[in-house]
């Protein structure tokens, strides 16, 4: 919980923005921890939840949509995928021994040219949503994002959403999640960008 | 902290003259964070039957799809559309088989019989035991508000569209005393000839 992730959906593309902490307990390890995972050239995924499920499972995520791209010769569109990872998730949770992982799934339908965004809990519960977050800061970036989400913002507008979101989570939450990673994707693919 | 009030929620249906209704809210929380106000919970079976779920959002997904194949199946290997009360012991008999480790939804059905023309409603608890109403049905979070005000409004024998009314109304000044369900419905009105599925403008807060 003491992590914190966020997606939105703009005009053609689809941001996901995590912190960059790997923290045990109350110390923290590591303040460059990059924890969005692409999974293909149109998909991505910020995972956190409980430290080893989480790579273990986005590992396991990428290995199985990677087979995917081999066997089939084309990738898994974004919500064939969300699907198959929500089951993943699901299933898991009646199993001896949980993955407990939470995540934002953003990635472009090049079928429909339309970007998509999923938010995904350990439990298997998955929704398609127009913005999302996990952890601790969500409780203030969805009220952020209630009254500065545009789905039809360009990229500036977008990243200068996302970083109202930041600064929101960095003002009011009294645990300090040190620098945050932004990821996009839309028709070219994936980057990093620069807050 | 229940299981069953973890994500809210809250799906009614209800009988008329040759018509049924079923409707649900459109919230998803993580229990008081509202986290997606489009979550529907009642899905098609055939072009005349309706299956609402409300509970466990991931297992609400996961029965749905388990649902899915389960009358796909059936389709395949009788070479007709599955009859409501069909539908209903196969919706009971998938919950009990998981007895003792069960999915956390509460099923409701909704349908009209292609063989006899005649309505059908149905719910089941989390672990199958059915029950069949002739008047309406009701589950999830806001189940005790349903309870009161479809008493209050339901009478024999509506027509399609003072069903959808009725139902309505019941669905959203329930949903309103209910800090779990809301943030928008969904109605789905069953005829003989067509169904008629309509999302109504309901309080946001």
């Amino acid at each position: 919980m003491a992590e914190c992730s966020f997606g939105l959906v703009g005009k053609g593309y689809v941001l996901i923005a995590s912190d960059t902490s790997a923290s045990r307990s109350i110390v923290k390890m590591k303040e460059n921890e990059d924890k969005i995972k692409g999974l293909g050239p149109n998909l991505m995924m910020a995972y956190g939840g409980e430290p080893g499920d989480t790579i273990q499972f986005a590992e396991y995520v990428e290995r199985n949509l990677r087979l995917y791209h081999i066997r089939h010769n084309h990738t898994l569109r974004p919500a064939s995928a969300a699907a198959w990872i929500r089951r993943s998730l699901a299933d898991s949770l009646r199993s001896r021994h949980p993955y407990s992982v939470n995540l934002i799934l953003g990635g472009y339908d090049h079928t429909s040219s339309m970007p998509n965004l999923y938010w995904i809990d350990y439990l298997g519960t998955m929704v398609e949503v127009p913005f999302a977050a996990h952890g601790y800061g969500a409780y203030f970036a969805l009220a952020t994002l209630d009254r500065f989400h545009d789905p039809e913002a360009t990229l500036e507008e977008g990243l200068e959403t996302l970083k109202r979101c930041i600064n929101e989570v960095e003002k009011r939450l009294i645990i300090s999640l040190g620098k945050f990673m932004v990821k996009i994707i839309d028709r070219n693919g994936m980057r990093e960008v620069e807050l | 902290m229940s299981i069953m009030e973890y994500n809210g929620g809250s799906v009614v249906a209800m009988k008329g003259k040759n018509c049924v209704a079923i409707a649900s809210d459109l919230r998803l929380g993580n229990q008081a964070m509202t986290v997606a106000t489009n979550f529907e919970k009642v899905f098609p079976v055939t072009d005349s039957l309706y299956c609402g779920l409300a509970g466990l959002a991931t297992d609400v997904i996961t029965l749905r799809e388990r649902f899915r194949y389960r009358v796909n199946m059936y389709t395949i290997k009788e070479e007709r559309q599955i009859e409501p009360a069909t539908f209903a012991q196969l919706v009971s008999s998938t919950l009990y088989e998981r007895r003792f480790g069960p999915y956390f939804v509460e099923p409701v059905i909704a349908g009209i019989s292609k063989k006899t023309g005649e309505p059908f409603i149905a719910a089941a608890d989390l672990i199958g035991c059915l029950n069949f109403a002739k008047d309406f049905v009701v589950c999830g979070t806001a189940s005790d508000k349903l309870f009161g005000v479809a008493e209050g409004l339901w009478e024999p024998d509506m027509a399609a569209e003072d069903l959808f009314e009725t139902i309505s109304q019941t669905l959203m000044n329930a949903v309103d005393r209910d800090a779990f369900s809301g943030w928008g419905a969904i109605v789905h009105v069953i005829t003989p000839e067509k169904v008629i599925s309509r999302t109504l403008k309901a309080r946001m807060d």
